[in-house]
């Protein structure tokens, strides 16, 4: 198992260009995620709405553009809470980054979330007082996933 | 499985060490033969333990002088199906973005 990373691929029959509006738009971003967003992605900035996504109709979205790199990289962290959860101190919040690599005929597009190791604050200061060690290397592992 | 529950699994797992001694656990072992060659600490190997013990990934065992280790593989497997749904549901969401570009396109 890959530890605290998902890594998805695919390939799409089309240039980046056209790949990165239909993933930086946030009309277009919403049409195939099934979300309907206030706003656009603007980076350090926070884009809320609410999914359309069948059986999970009405669940606010919230989301914070890290990076908007044309017709590269877009990154942004969410929170992990589920239905009717409020975002708090304690909120997990996972970083989803999608790459677009030109290919030949196309672009290959590559999705990967991370932070699933994350304790929340409260928890984790008491769970891993004795860890300080293995703790610093899992930090480590993360700003690696996170920064490549 | 609970989201702390998952994130103890993922952080136990997240460290070269504890990774190692699982495997070592998974094989039979006690404590004696999990810190042979290991080049840290019988301390810090007992701390790695402990993290193994609280994500539930083992169960210590004490028989007569000596702690004996034995791994849990259903976490393991819990965590892994966690993670296979999460990433099903990334590969339904790229399919439509797939979907969407290639039909703009033409």
């Amino acid at each position: 198992m890959e530890n605290d990373r998902i890594t998805r691929q695919i390939q799409i029959d089309a240039d980046p260009q056209h790949v990165w509006d239909a993933l930086s738009d946030s009309e277009q971003f919403g049409q195939w995620f099934r979300v309907k967003l206030d706003g656009p992605f603007v980076v350090g900035e926070t884009t809320t709405g609410k999914m359309t996504y069948p059986g999970h109709e009405g669940v606010p979205w919230t989301s914070i553009t890290q990076v908007m790199e044309p017709p590269k990289r877009f990154i942004f962290r969410w929170p992990d809470i589920k239905q009717g959860e409020d975002i708090g101190p304690n909120t997990i919040w996972m970083t989803v980054v999608f790459t677009l690599q030109p290919q030949e005929g196309g672009t290959l597009v590559t999705v990967t979330e991370t932070g699933f190791a994350a304790l929340p604050k409260e928890q984790g200061a008491s769970l891993l007082r004795d860890n300080t060690e293995g703790w610093e290397i899992q930090t480590a592992n993360l700003k690696t996933h996170v920064e490549t | 499985m609970s989201k702390l529950d998952r994130a103890l699994v993922f952080a136990a797992l997240g460290d070269p060490v504890r990774l190692e001694l699982l495997a070592r656990i998974s094989d039979g072992g006690s404590i004696t033969k999990l810190t042979a060659d290991l080049p840290i600490t019988r301390q810090a190997v007992t701390r790695h333990l402990r993290i193994l013990e609280r994500a539930e990934l083992i169960v210590s065992q004490r028989n007569g002088r000596e702690m004996r280790f034995v791994a849990r593989p259903a976490r393991l497997i819990e965590a892994k199906g966690w993670l296979d749904d999460v990433a099903q549901q990334w590969d339904g969401t790229l399919g439509r973005l797939k979907l969407l570009v290639e039909r703009k396109k033409t």
